[in-house]
């Protein structure tokens, strides 16, 4: 569908970089650095451009509800008077940046609570599904469900983030046949319907990991957020080959049977992650493409950002907010609802690449998604560039097995005391001893799962739960398994050796490190990403 | 006979003061240290013996003196000029092997009869160390009568004189003394069962008090800081559970007794570590700064015990938490007589033999230095754990006029 706003976009592509390409612009923290490739054996892959928004997202969304997918009937046919209804919604970690108001989930939840309103239903909480994550702030919630809806529910206990760790506010519904406790939010549980609004910003998002996930805790999360689950997880980002998948759908069934009636609300985004005008449109420009503008432009706020301290530069790209438009919403049952989101977000995001490389390069940006106005630290420098880059692929790694990931990054050894605590104590503990995850969840995730004063903090202030950065490792272990080498250019040496990599200064020694590995003259592809894209390797 | 002799000289004290701030171990250069050929000094008494050292320790008492960092405490305790050095395996006319135990107690002094504590075998605590047949001076290495183990010779009273069993190399024997110092802090330390304890600093005697912990005590968890890669390594492998560098020992400390930690005063945001709710059991401060004793304050439990090890100056130091936690500071010096867990008693240098040989604390020393080349020496051993070393003793073996019959 589109409104004719914008010339079609331009699907992706894999540049072969030649003697004339342009300087590649590689993100680098809250930074950008400017890259020539070797002619003749690097190539580049650009993600689409962003797909046209649905032109009254209002009326899409209430289409959705009254046409729901699969085995479901139109969410009002759900709703009574007296009933317990639970509206679950994604929490800070999506989208990436946050994006500007009306958040979707503030336009998806208005319209559910229009139609509980008019059934009659009058209890109705609304809970961040957050997991094990950090809970969100009072601004943040704002920002995520709107203003009239904080202000009607926030006040009266109504609306909350999830407590994992409160025992009484937890239960285990069941067993999978694998032996996988599943562990539920208890409001939830004993809600007649539960609502799930999600925003699917990457296809590992949706479908049962929603609930079985967004609403767990350490005791349920654990069965697949584990190194062997996601070591046969290939990709992450692809449901049919993923283990941690399937073990969130044998989870959903448990929650099924359990008789937990689940509608499921997904929607997908455009990657229009820095807008087609304004300071940061170049990021999402083809270098060939950029102007003499856009060129003395990049110049000057790459020579402002250099003279900023690292804490400034943070606060200057947290303030972005992204223009993303929502291109599908989809309801219903949910397997079905997550078939249909899964083709959305592939239509905006896979790019066909004919075979491997031996040097797989990325710039990583400023933001995860644990460091919503926060502070990327090594760890989680780690997660976005082996647990989410890497895996952004189907059918085969952009990287041959033993190749070698060149990223470029920072990676400050800087930790947010508030927000990622456990964090610290990992890098300085666990990172010190060893980086294999085999041995690291072995010898030391129960210790920290269970520490007091981290299920302290989670519960009480804005911290990760203390088992979150082994999480963080794991998301990386199939990358792990698979490279050679990783190396991170600009990166804080110490930093960069705890975590097990190599340091270097530019990317052209980089790459004659990789050459130890990978032998001379190697293959090189690029993963122009962000705007997300995802590769479809043949 | 050939000997560094430490001065009274006010200026060059403040030289060596000035030298020392700036480069550690600088002060050796202009300071009140001196290598001079001296005659031998007359006996003391008549038991006395002479030693002609074959090994002498630099340790870091002596270091403090040479860049004009020692406490003015100490001045009426020692005797001008003298010669420093009391960490020493040597050799007796006979040739029997030696280790010296150093302290000057009633014993050495001809006192009788002897203060409480020496009788109770307490060397280190002696009432009487400025008084009886001797000069001041707490220790061989600080007494101007006696000389000490920084020369070809110099006299020790048989009360003070260890034989050395066959087998047991230089190496190992001039690490005796250091070890006691460590086996008795263990023993001070009072390291209940099954509970925790950091030991803050990890050079000599960090590194010896670990061991001493690991074969005399039996707590769940040792946490020990580490600077340097070296200090990491020996302190993995003498017992620590736990090796971390100093900036690191109080989310070290909370993770290992398992408590909860307080941030920025109270007033910082949740998540910051500044000081613990529970903690240590037991904390060891091998260092004696302000800091290393502000971590220790910070990371004790209530009701918990600190043992200063290390040698302080004057410090600066935040003491509420020492009165609001009813925490117990408690200093450990030297060495003497320990309680054994079975009600007997051992003789703290019977027990460190003992230790070195077992955990192989030979190994620690790890550079030696000729008397003509003490500059270098002192500020070797100044930097010992940035350049990788532990114990920098002074190699008399071959100098001339020790072996000069």
């Amino acid at each position: 569908m589109t409104n004719g706003r914008h010339p079609a976009p331009r699907p992706g592509f894999v540049l072969d970089v030649d003697r004339n390409t342009p300087p590649i612009l590689f993100h680098h923290g809250p930074g950008f650095r400017l890259e020539k490739l070797p002619a003749g054996r690097s190539r580049v892959i650009y993600p689409a451009e962003p797909l046209e928004g649905l032109p009254d997202p209002e009326a899409a969304i209430r289409h959705a509800l009254l046409n729901p997918l699969g085995d479901s009937a139109p969410l009002p046919a759900l709703l009574r008077p007296g009933m317990k209804l639970t509206i679950a919604f994604d929490d800070i970690s999506l989208p990436l940046p946050p994006m500007r108001r009306p958040d979707i989930r503030q336009r998806v939840i208005e319209a559910v609570l229009d139609l509980a309103a008019d059934a009659g239903v009058d209890d109705v909480h609304l809970i961040a599904a957050l997991a094990i994550h950090r809970r969100m702030t009072e601004d943040e919630l704002r920002h995520a469900v709107g203003d009239r809806v904080y202000d009607a529910f926030a006040p009266k206990g109504l609306l909350y983030n999830l407590d994992a760790e409160d025992p009484d506010g937890m239960v285990i519904l069941g067993e999978t046949p694998h032996g996988e406790d599943v562990h539920f939010c208890r409001r939830a549980a004993e809600s007649d319907l539960v609502v799930y609004v999600n925003i699917n910003l990457v296809s590992m998002d949706g479908g049962h990991k929603s609930t079985a996930t967004g609403l767990a805790g350490y005791t349920g999360l654990r069965h697949h957020h584990n190194v062997h689950t996601l070591r046969n997880s290939k990709s992450l980002m692809d449901r049919k080959n993923s283990a941690l998948h399937a073990s969130n759908w044998r989870m959903g069934s448990v929650i099924r049977d359990a008789g937990v009636k689940i509608f499921q609300i997904e929607t997908t985004v455009n990657n229009d992650t820095f807008g087609r005008e304004g300071p940061l449109a170049l990021l999402q420009k083809r270098e060939w493409e950029w102007t003499g503008r856009d060129r003395a432009q990049f110049l000057a706020m790459r020579a402002g950002l250099d003279v900023l301290p690292s804490n400034t530069r943070r606060k200057i790209f947290d303030t972005w907010q992204a223009p993303y438009q929502m291109t599908s919403v989809q309801a219903g049952e949910v397997e079905a609802v997550h078939e249909v989101t899964t083709d959305n977000v592939y239509a905006q995001q896979l790019v066909p690449v004919e075979g491997q490389t031996d040097v797989l390069t990325m710039g990583l940006p400023y933001i995860c998604p644990y460091n919503v106005n926060s502070i990327m630290n090594p760890i989680l420098v780690m997660c976005l560039g082996l647990g989410y880059f890497f895996n952004l692929y189907r059918g085969r790694p952009l990287v041959r097995e033993g190749g070698v990931l060149v990223m470029s990054h920072p990676t400050p050894w800087e930790f947010h005391p508030v927000h990622h605590p456990s964090y610290i104590d990992f890098f300085e503990q666990v990172l010190a001893d060893t980086t294999d995850p085999v041995e690291i969840e072995r010898r030391y995730e129960k210790q920290f799962a269970e520490d007091e004063w981290y299920i302290h903090l989670y519960r009480t202030s804005y911290a990760y739960h203390g088992v979150h950065p082994f999480y963080m490792w794991y998301w990386g272990s199939h990358a792990l398994e698979h490279l050679g080498r990783v190396i991170i250019v600009g990166g804080d040496p110490a930093a960069v050796r705890r975590l097990g990599f190599q340091p270097a200064s530019t990317l052209s020694d980089a790459l004659e490190m990789a050459s130890d590995v990978v032998g001379p003259q190697p293959t090189i592809t690029h993963m122009k990403n962000p705007p997300l894209l995802m590769a479809d390797v043949t | 006979m050939k000997a560094l002799r430490f001065r009274r000289n006010l200026p060059r004290y403040a030289a060596a003061r000035l030298a020392g701030s700036l480069t550690p171990g600088r002060g050796a250069t202009v300071g009140p240290l001196e290598l001079v050929d001296l005659d031998p000094p007359a006996e003391p008494g008549p038991d006395w013996v002479r030693v002609r050292p074959r090994l002498s320790g630099i340790c870091g008492s002596d270091l403090a003196t040479v860049d004009g960092r020692s406490a003015r405490y100490f001045e009426p305790l020692v005797s001008f000029p003298f010669v420093p050095g009391h960490e020493v395996v040597g050799d007796l006319d006979d040739d029997q092997r030696v280790v010296l135990e150093p302290v000057l107690g009633c014993a050495s002094r001809n006192i009788t009869p002897a203060c409480a504590a020496c009788a109770d075998g307490r060397l280190g605590n002696c009432e009487h160390t400025t008084f009886g047949d001797l000069s001041p001076g707490i220790q061989t290495g600080s007494c101007h009568d006696t000389g000490g183990g920084w020369a070809t010779a110099f006299h020790a009273h048989p009360s003070q004189l260890h034989p050395v069993p066959d087998g047991l190399s230089d190496e190992a024997a001039v690490m005796v003394e250091p070890t006691a110092c460590g086996v008795h802090a263990a023993f001070t330390a009072r390291v209940p069962d099954d509970g925790v304890v950091a030991v803050l600093g990890a050079g000599t005697l960090g590194l010896v008090t670990i061991a001493a912990l690991r074969a005399h005590t039996t707590p769940r968890t040792i946490v020990a800081t580490a600077r340097y890669p070296d200090q990491r390594r020996l302190a993995d492998e003498l017992g620590a559970d736990l090796v971390v560098a100093p900036d690191e020992i109080r989310r070290a400390v909370r993770r290992a007794a398992g408590t909860r930690a307080i941030g920025g005063n109270g007033q910082g945001p949740k998540g910051d570590v500044d000081r613990l709710t529970g903690g240590a059991d037991t904390v060891i401060d091998c260092v004696g700064s302000s800091s290393s004793l502000t971590d220790a304050l910070a990371i004790a439990r209530p009701g918990g015990r600190i043992v200063l090890l290390g040698m302080p100056a004057v410090v600066e130091l935040e003491l509420t938490p020492l009165w609001h936690r009813e925490l117990e500071l408690v200093g450990s010096y030297t060495y003497g007589t320990e309680a054994l867990p079975d009600g007997s008693t051992a003789r703290t240098f019977d027990l460190a033999f003992d230790l070195v040989t077992r955990a192989d604390l030979g190994r620690l020393v790890t550079a030696t230095y000729p008397l003509a080349r003490y500059r270098e020496a002192l500020q070797h051993a100044a930097s010992a754990g940035s350049r990788g070393a532990v114990k920098v003793a002074f190699d008399l073996r071959d100098e001339r006029e020790r072996n000069a019959r």
